[in-house]
C-alpha cells in the first residue's frame, strides 16, 4: 500500500563521512532536497565517531546498532527498540557488509512498519567480487580476468598469467595496484588481516575511471542511471571530485545490468574505459555510492525515488540528466561538545 | 570538413568541455576564436581567411599553427570529420 511522502521518518546507515565516506550523509542530503524539512531522519551508526551522528541539520536522531557479525536476531531486537520510539517508514542501508542481514530481515521489518527496497540474497551474491567474472561471462559483460586465492603463494600463478601491475582486492572493500611481487604480497597480507579470505587478484586494466549510479526496479528495468567521471582520486581510490558525463554506451551498460540481474534498489557500477572505448566492469556495489547527491544535483534524485518505490508508489523512468555537473568534496571540522559525544558513547543514542 | 562535435560545450573565454568524456580544456584567445568559428559551422578556408585579415601572420605560419592546433583538437576527441 502506498503512503504519502509528507512527514516520513527515514532511517539511514553509512554516517561515516570520513576520507573513505559511507553514502549516508549524501543520501540524506538528497532526501531533504526533494522531500523537504518535514521528513525526520534517523541515523543508524556502528561507531561513536561516525561524523554524520553530529551533523544536526541532517540527522535528527541517531541510534547505534550492532555490527553485522552479531547476526540478525541482535539487529532485529535493536530495530524493534528503535521502531517503538521512532515509527520509521523507510530504511535505506548503505553498507555492503550489513546488507545480508537487512535483506534477511526485510519481511520482519515490514511487519513492524519499516519498508525497504533491497535486492535478493541471490542478486547480492551474483555481483559479489568473488562471482563477478562468472556473472560477466554469463551476461556478456566485460570483466577483467581474475584469480580468487586463499594462499599467498597463489599470487605467483596470477602474476604469471597477468604480469605486473595487477590489482589485489579485499573480499569486501579496498584494492591495491601492485607493481611487483613484494607489493602484491604486502597487499595480500594487509587485506587478509582486515577483511579475511579469499583475496581477489585481478588483471590490471588501464583506462579512465567512470562510475554509474543506478536504481533498478526489480523487474529488469533501470529507472535512473547517472554516469560520473572521476576527476580527483584519493590514495584509497575514492573519487574526491567528479563530473557527470553523457555517454550512451554507459547508460546502455546500466540498462543491460538491470535487465540481466533484475536488480532491485540502488547500485553502483565501477567502470574502466580503456583506450579502445571498451567498458570493463571492475566492481558492482549493491547500494548507492558516496557521491549519490550528484544524481540529485544533475536532475535524477535516486534516493528520493527509492523511498517512493519502497512505499509502493509508481516511479517513472528518468529520461535525462545534466552533464557537466561537478562535485568537489571537502573536509570540515565539526565542533562538538563532549556532552553530545557522551550521549552516543554512553547511551547508544543521541 | 572539420567540425567541432555537436555536444561540445564552449565558452567565450576559451573553456571547452566534452560532456561525453568529462574532459575540459582551456584555450588562449586566438584558439578560443577558432573554436567559436568552428562551432558556428563555417569552413576552415573561411576561418583561415578571417585570421589572415585580422592578424599579422604569414600564410605558411598560419598553416603550420593550424595543423598543430587541429591535431591537438583531434587528440582531445573534440572533432568530427
Amino acid at each position: 500500500m502506498s503512503k504519502n511522502t509528507d512527514h516520513l521518518c527515514i532511517a539511514v546507515t553509512g554516517l561515516n563521512a570520513n576520507d573513505n565516506p559511507g553514502p549516508g550523509i549524501a543520501v540524506i542530503r538528497a532526501l531533504r532536497d526533494e522531500l523537504g524539512d518535514k521528513i525526520r531522519i534517523i541515523g543508524l551508526a556502528y561507531e561513536n565517531l561516525e561524523p554524520g551522528i553530529f551533523i544536526g541539520n541532517q540527522v535528527d536522531k541517531t541510534y547505534k546498532i550492532p555490527y553485522p557479525v552479531a547476526g540478525t536476531e541482535a539487529l532485529m531486537n535493536r530495530m524493534i527498540y528503535i521502531q517503538e520510539r521512532e515509527n520509521i517508514d523507510v530504511l535505506i542501508p548503505n553498507f555492503d557488509a550489513e546488507l545480508n542481514n537487512f535483506i534477511k530481515l526485510a519481511e520482519s521489518l515490514l511487519a513492524i512498519g519499516i519498508h525497504t527496497f533491497l535486492p535478493s540474497l541471490q542478486q547480492l551474491a551474483n555481483r559479489d567480487k568473488i562471482n563477478l567474472k562468472k556473472f560477466g561471462d554469463q551476461h556478456q559483460f566485460k570483466v577483467p580476468d581474475d584469480f580468487v586465492i586463499h594462499k599467498e603463494a597463489e599470487i605467483i600463478k596470477a602474476a604469471d598469467e597477468f604480469g605486473y601491475p595487477l590489482v589485489v582486492k579485499g573480499k569486501f572493500y579496498e584494492a591495491y595496484v601492485a607493481q611487483n611481487s613484494n607489493e602484491a604480497y604486502k597487499s595480500f597480507h594487509k587485506l587478509y588481516a582486515k577483511w579475511g579470505l579469499p583475496i581477489i587478484v585481478q588483471k590490471f586494466i588501464k583506462g579512465t575511471e567512470i562510475n554509474i549510479a543506478g536504481l533498478g526496479d526489480g523487474k529488469g528495468n533501470v529507472l535512473s542511471a547517472v554516469a560520473m567521471r572521476k576527476l580527483y582520486i584519493t590514495d584509497k581510490g575514492k573519487a574526491w571530485a567528479g563530473v557527470t558525463v553523457e555517454d550512451e554506451d554507459l547508460l546502455t551498460l546500466a540498462k543491460n545490468f538491470a535487465k540481466a540481474s533484475s536488480w532491485k534498489g540502488g547500485f553502483e557500477l565501477e567502470i574502466m574505459k580503456d583506450d579502445k572505448g571498451d567498458l570493463y566492469i571492475m566492481e558492482i556495489n549493491p547500494r548507492f555510492p558516496a557521491w549519490i547527491y550528484l544524481t540529485a544535483a544533475a536532475g535524477q534524485n535516486q534516493p528520493a525515488a527509492l523511498v517512493k518505490l519502497a512505499l509502493g508508489q509508481q516511479v517513472s523512468e528518468f529520461k535525462a540528466y545534466k552533464s557537466g555537473k561537478m562535485f568537489i568534496r571537502y573536509a570540515w571540522d565539526n565542533i562538538v561538545d563532549v556532552e553530545e559525544f557522551q550521549k552516543i558513547a554512553a547511551f547508544g543514542e543521541r | 570538413m572539420i567540425k567541432l562535435k555537436n555536444n561540445i560545450a564552449t565558452s567565450e573565454n576559451g573553456f571547452i568541455f566534452n560532456p561525453s568524456t568529462g574532459d575540459s580544456f582551456t584555450s588562449n584567445p586566438i584558439a578560443a576564436e577558432i573554436i567559436s568559428h568552428l562551432k558556428s559551422g563555417i569552413s576552415t578556408t573561411e576561418i583561415k581567411t578571417i585570421l589572415l585579415k585580422k592578424y599579422d601572420v604569414e600564410v605558411k605560419q598560419l598553416e603550420r599553427d593550424w595543423e598543430d592546433y587541429m591535431l591537438q583538437l583531434k587528440e582531445a576527441n573534440l572533432l568530427t570529420f
